[in-house]
C-alpha cells in the first residue's frame, strides 16, 4: 500500500482536537497557507501513525496542523493554515 | 471528556463483527454519521484508543449501539468482538465530527455507498430517517466480500421492503449468492452509474470504508458528475500508535 493510501479523513481527528478545542472544528472551514485551497477541515488527510495526529491538505500535501502528545502535555501546531472558520454557537 | 458507557447487550452481526449496545448515562446524544473513540487501559497503564462509528439513530436515548469488525492484528477490536460482557464498563469520548452526518432537515436525495464495515455510520443515517419520519431519497451501493459478511441484512430487507424511497443495491467482491446477476467483483463507475441518483438530482454522497475504496467510490461519483462539495468521505483504515 502506498504511504498515500494510508491517510484517513479530517473527521477522524475529532477525538484528539477535542483535548484542545471545546467545539467541533472538523466541520469548520479553513484554508491552506501553502496552496490557498478553501475546504472542510474534515476534507483533509489526517496521518495517525505517529504520537498524535498530522493533516495534510487534501490538494497540496502540504501540512495544515500537528498535534502531538508528548511529556503528559498535548502540543498543537498550525502554522500551516492561514485561517479556519467554525460556525458560531 | 471521556465518559463511562456500560455495555448492555451483544450481538453477532457475522462471524468477525460484533454489535456493542452501551448505556452511557451523560450521553448528549448524536448526529447519525458521528463516531466514537473507545479507550482501552491496561494493567500497566498503556491504552489503545480506537474510533467506531454509532450504529443506532440518532435519538434522545443514552444508549448507543458500535458495530466493530475484528481486525485479525487488532489492539481494541478483537478485545471488543471476542471478550467484552455484558455489565462491563468502557471508557467513550463524543459523539465527534460535524461534517460527516446526515441531518433529519435534509430532504435532497442521499446516495450512500459503503465498503464493508463502512456501512455503519450509514445505517446510523438509514436508521435515524426511519425514526423521524423523514421521505428524504435514499440509495445504498453495499459493496461486500460475500453473503455472510452483510451486516444487519434482516434489517435492511425490511426496511426496504415497507418503503419505496430506500433502495438497496448489494455488489459482492469475492462470492455472489447463487444465481447472481453480477459477477464478483469491486465496483466500477459503471455500477455507480446505473446504482447511484443521476447527478442532475445534485445528490448529497456519503462514502465510508478502508481508504482505497473510499478512493475509488468517490472518483466514480466525480466521474459521474457528482460535485466534489457534494461528496463527503470517511475512510477508515490502519491508525496504529500509541495515545
Amino acid at each position: 500500500m502506498s504511504a498515500q493510501m494510508n491517510y484517513l479523513d479530517g473527521n477522524a481527528a475529532a477525538g484528539e482536537l477535542s483535548k484542545i478545542f471545546a467545539i467541533d472544528v472538523t466541520a469548520g472551514e479553513g484554508q491552506c497557507a501553502h496552496c490557498g485551497t478553501k475546504k472542510r477541515f474534515a476534507e483533509a488527510h489526517l496521518y495517525m501513525q505517529c504520537p498524535g495526529v498530522v493533516v495534510r491538505c487534501c490538494v497540496c500535501e502540504q501540512v495544515l496542523l500537528r498535534l502531538v502528545n508528548a511529556h503528559q502535555r498535548v502540543f498543537l501546531e498550525v502554522r500551516g493554515m492561514k485561517y479556519l472558520s467554525v460556525k458560531a454557537a | 471528556m471521556w465518559r463511562t458507557g456500560t455495555v448492555v447487550a451483544l450481538h453477532d452481526e457475522t462471524t468477525t463483527a460484533r454489535t456493542v449496545t452501551l448505556e452511557v448515562p451523560d450521553w448528549p446524544g448524536h448526529l447519525a454519521g458521528q463516531h466514537v473513540d473507545v479507550r482501552l487501559t491496561a494493567p500497566d497503564g498503556y491504552s489503545a484508543v480506537r474510533s467506531y462509528s454509532v450504529a443506532s439513530a440518532s435519538n434522545r436515548e443514552k444508549r448507543i449501539e458500535i458495530t466493530v469488525e475484528r481486525l485479525p492484528d487488532g489492539e481494541v477490536s478483537p478485545y471488543l468482538t471476542q471478550q467484552v460482557e455484558v455489565g462491563d464498563r468502557l471508557e467513550l469520548r463524543g459523539p465527534l465530527g460535524g461534517w460527516f452526518v446526515w441531518r433529519t432537515e435534509q430532504t435532497e436525495p442521499i446516495q450512500l455507498i459503503a465498503g464493508g464495515s463502512g456501512l455503519v455510520p450509514l445505517m446510523s443515517m438509514i436508521r435515524s430517517r426511519a425514526a423521524a419520519g423523514s421521505g428524504a431519497p435514499f440509495r445504498l451501493l453495499y459493496s461486500v466480500r460475500e453473503p455472510g459478511a452483510v451486516f444487519y441484512r434482516d434489517e435492511l430487507r425490511k426496511r426496504s421492503e415497507n418503503d419505496r424511497s430506500l433502495t438497496l443495491t448489494y455488489a459482492y467482491t469475492r462470492t455472489t449468492p447463487k444465481n447472481w446477476s453480477r459477477p464478483p467483483g469491486r465496483i466500477t463507475v459503471s455500477l455507480v452509474a446505473d446504482a447511484a441518483w443521476p447527478s442532475k438530482l445534485v445528490p448529497t454522497c456519503y462514502v465510508c470504508g478502508p481508504t482505497p475504496f473510499v478512493e475509488s467510490a468517490a472518483g466514480f461519483l466525480s466521474a459521474c458528475g457528482n460535485g466534489s462539495d457534494k461528496i463527503r468521505t470517511e475512510r477508515f483504515g490502519p491508525t496504529g500508535g500509541r495515545k
